[in-house]
């Protein structure tokens, strides 16, 4: 590989983003406005359902606090009752509920916490031992945006490889460089460099410009971050580059990237928590790259989780990375 | 050896370089799905030479042009680059202007120069070419906002960026107004002085004759004729072109020439008449004997456009 012909394409594609004004303020609002919307609409207690956890779920008559109305009950297998705790600690439960061991969980500065403890005790749950944990409410906006953050790197990423080169190839940019001395290897690594570089210093600037605005919840480090999304990036942009392969059109490229990033917007978790899907949608979530990512960035951002704790997300896009990569670099042709 | 002898060596030595072949082509082949787009195509470009490819839409002569760029892979036949297969090399001693070619939006003239500039090894001053293709005025104008014929320069000056030996310019003046096509050629004209070797693909009979050393007509993939562009002519050509307005007496007197077979062909048009003969002589007497005005007269040579439709028959498409 050519240093100083990576170099020059690199630069001709940063040009051509950056200056597309419209294409770079876009990139910067679109994710700003979705936050700032969220946060908005999602002011303040407006869900009425309270949340409680059920440690080894009994009979729904033993005791009549299951048929107060209102409550939503979630079965919790005890491998997850630490995690669960954590959610009554982030009043993402508002109590957490252990049958067989007569015990319960509420957090102290927790409203809804407190009714469901008096309802509780006034229906059956005499005599259960209260356990109190501690912790700060985590709004949904801050649960919303490690997702967010990670969606639209999604868009940009796919699209901004996959439709550009489908372009290049559909106006006759790629025949011209084609008949220079210009590999595939070093134009494409022009591209993934230039549109992983441009992802990162959208996202951040996106990230710094909603703290500003609304603040958030940032318990880990910023360096964990920084790598979960940069390799998070890194193997969406392979992923676009497989579109990027062989496509002409640029319709085509259209439908397929949209067929792509559509049921990742919707199943890895940016918008909703995917705990009450089927299993079967659990695990398929697992395929997508974002799903990794969200579940990555949102434990460092709300649980302060160190580098080890996101390890086999990490992997996963790593794994994902490679494949996609591979794919992408061994189908491509110039037309 | 006296000077006036070693003058002559060195002149016949040259001739000779100059002669030799820069690209030889033998029986390529292309076929898409059913098609034969090439079909046994076989030629020679001498070095600095500027050769011509003509050929109705269809023809097969951008096929043939863009396996010589090493853009298309023929099915078969060979194409050697100085006596070597279409290498590293080639790609980097080859200029290319496509058809239609995009550049990256946002990208200014200048910018765009430097992109290609930095994908070759060995490259010319870009002063010199932004002199020689007269691209000053819009250097630092988006590629986007340029003109028809500014466009087709900066192409021209991609292709430039890399001191080709050999420059590839398909259908280079297509769309473009006749005083932009002048100035084109000017261009062209300025690489023919560097003794570049040329390859032209062209709808336009009269770019093919002010620019080209050699010509090859092709058809149904195939080549129907080769050579200078006025042995094309001279061998297949010997007579000219009268050109009349209609009259009756002028119809009367024509109908007993041609009885006569004094005339190779007479064309009808709406308010004139046009007559191939090769005695002309002959004609003109027999007119004036039948007492018909020759103010009017106009006497033109055949033309590559004439040979072009005599051998394929087909109109020209732009």
């Amino acid at each position: 590989m050519k240093w100083q012909r990576f170099v020059s394409v690199l630069k001709a594609r940063d040009r051509e983003f950056v200056r597309d004004r419209s294409a770079l303020a876009w990139n910067i609002i679109f994710p700003l406005l979705i936050i700032i919307g969220f946060a908005f609409a999602f002011t303040g207690d407006q869900l009425d359902q309270y949340k409680v956890g059920v440690i080894h779920q009994p009979e729904l008559d033993k005791i009549s606090f299951y048929t107060t109305q209102y409550i939503h009950f979630i079965d919790v297998d005890e491998l997850e009752k630490s995690a669960a705790i954590n959610k009554v600690q982030r009043h993402q439960l508002d109590m957490l509920l252990d049958v067989d061991n007569k015990r319960y969980w509420v957090n102290d500065s927790s409203p809804s916490g407190y009714m469901l403890e008096k309802v509780l005790a006034g229906s059956g749950g005499e005599g259960y031992q209260k356990q109190l944990v501690q912790g700060d409410q985590v709004r949904y906006v801050d649960w919303l945006i490690p997702g967010v953050l990670g969606m639209n790197m999604m868009f940009s990423a796919l699209f901004g490889v996959g439709y550009v080169v489908v372009r290049y190839r559909k106006n006759g940019v790629l025949k011209r460089l084609k008949a220079t001395p210009l590999s595939a290897l070093e134009f494409l690594a022009a591209q993934v460099v230039s549109r992983l570089w441009l992802i990162m210093a959208i996202t951040t600037a996106v990230y710094i410009g909603c703290d500003l605005l609304i603040g958030f919840t940032m318990q880990g480090s910023y360096l964990s971050l920084f790598l979960v999304y940069a390799l998070g990036a890194f193997s969406m942009i392979s992923m676009g580059l497989i579109v990027a392969a062989r496509v002409k059109s640029e319709e085509m490229a259209g439908g397929l990237l949209n067929m792509m990033s559509w049921p990742m917007m919707f199943l890895s978790g940016v918008w909703f928590s995917l705990e009450g899907l089927h299993p079967w949608v659990q695990k398929l979530a697992l395929i997508f790259p974002l799903t990794h990512i969200t579940q990555a960035a949102r434990v460092i951002m709300l649980d302060g989780a160190g580098l080890i704790a996101v390890l086999p997300n990490l992997a996963a896009l790593f794994v994902m990375s490679i494949i996609f990569l591979l794919l992408g670099v061994l189908l491509f042709r110039w037309e | 050896m006296s000077y006036l002898a070693l003058e002559c060596w060195f002149s016949l030595t040259n001739k000779q370089i100059s002669m030799s072949s820069i690209l030889q082509v033998k029986q390529l082949h292309k076929r898409f799905d059913q098609l034969k787009a090439v079909n046994g195509v076989s030629f020679e470009v001498e070095e600095g030479m500027c050769l011509g490819l003509l050929g109705p839409n269809g023809a097969g002569k951008t096929t043939t042009v863009e396996m010589l760029e090493a853009i298309k892979k023929p099915d078969k036949g060979t194409i050697r680059y100085r006596d070597a297969p279409l290498n590293e090399e080639f790609r980097n001693k080859a200029g290319i202007m496509f058809q239609s070619t995009a550049l990256q939006d946002f990208i200014t003239v200048r910018e765009s120069l430097e992109l290609f500039q930095h994908l070759y090894p060995e490259v010319t001053e870009l002063d010199q070419i932004i002199l020689d293709c007269a691209l000053g005025d819009f250097l630092d104008q988006d590629t986007a906002s340029l003109s028809g014929g500014q466009r087709q320069r900066v192409l021209l000056a991609i292709a430039l960026v890399n001191d080709p030996d050999i420059i590839f310019l398909d259908e280079p003046t297509t769309g473009l107004d006749p005083q932009a096509r002048h100035n084109f050629w000017r261009l062209i004209h300025k690489i023919k002085r560097k003794n570049k070797t040329i390859v032209l693909t062209t709808h336009y009979m009269d770019e093919a004759y002010e620019l080209c050393d050699k010509i090859i007509i092709m058809d149904h993939g195939e080549i129907i004729a080769e050579g200078t562009p006025r042995d094309l002519l001279s061998k297949h050509f010997n007579d000219v072109v009268i050109k009349l307005q209609k009259s009756e007496k002028l119809e009367s007197a024509l109908i007993s020439l041609e009885k006569e077979q004094l005339l190779v062909s007479i064309t009808w048009h709406d308010t004139c008449v046009e007559i191939q003969t090769s005695d002309v002589n002959q004609i003109v007497k027999r007119l004036l004997a039948a007492d018909i005005s020759l103010n009017s007269m106009q006497i033109r040579e055949r033309t590559l456009y004439d040979l072009f439709l005599e051998l394929t028959g087909k109109e020209l498409r732009a």
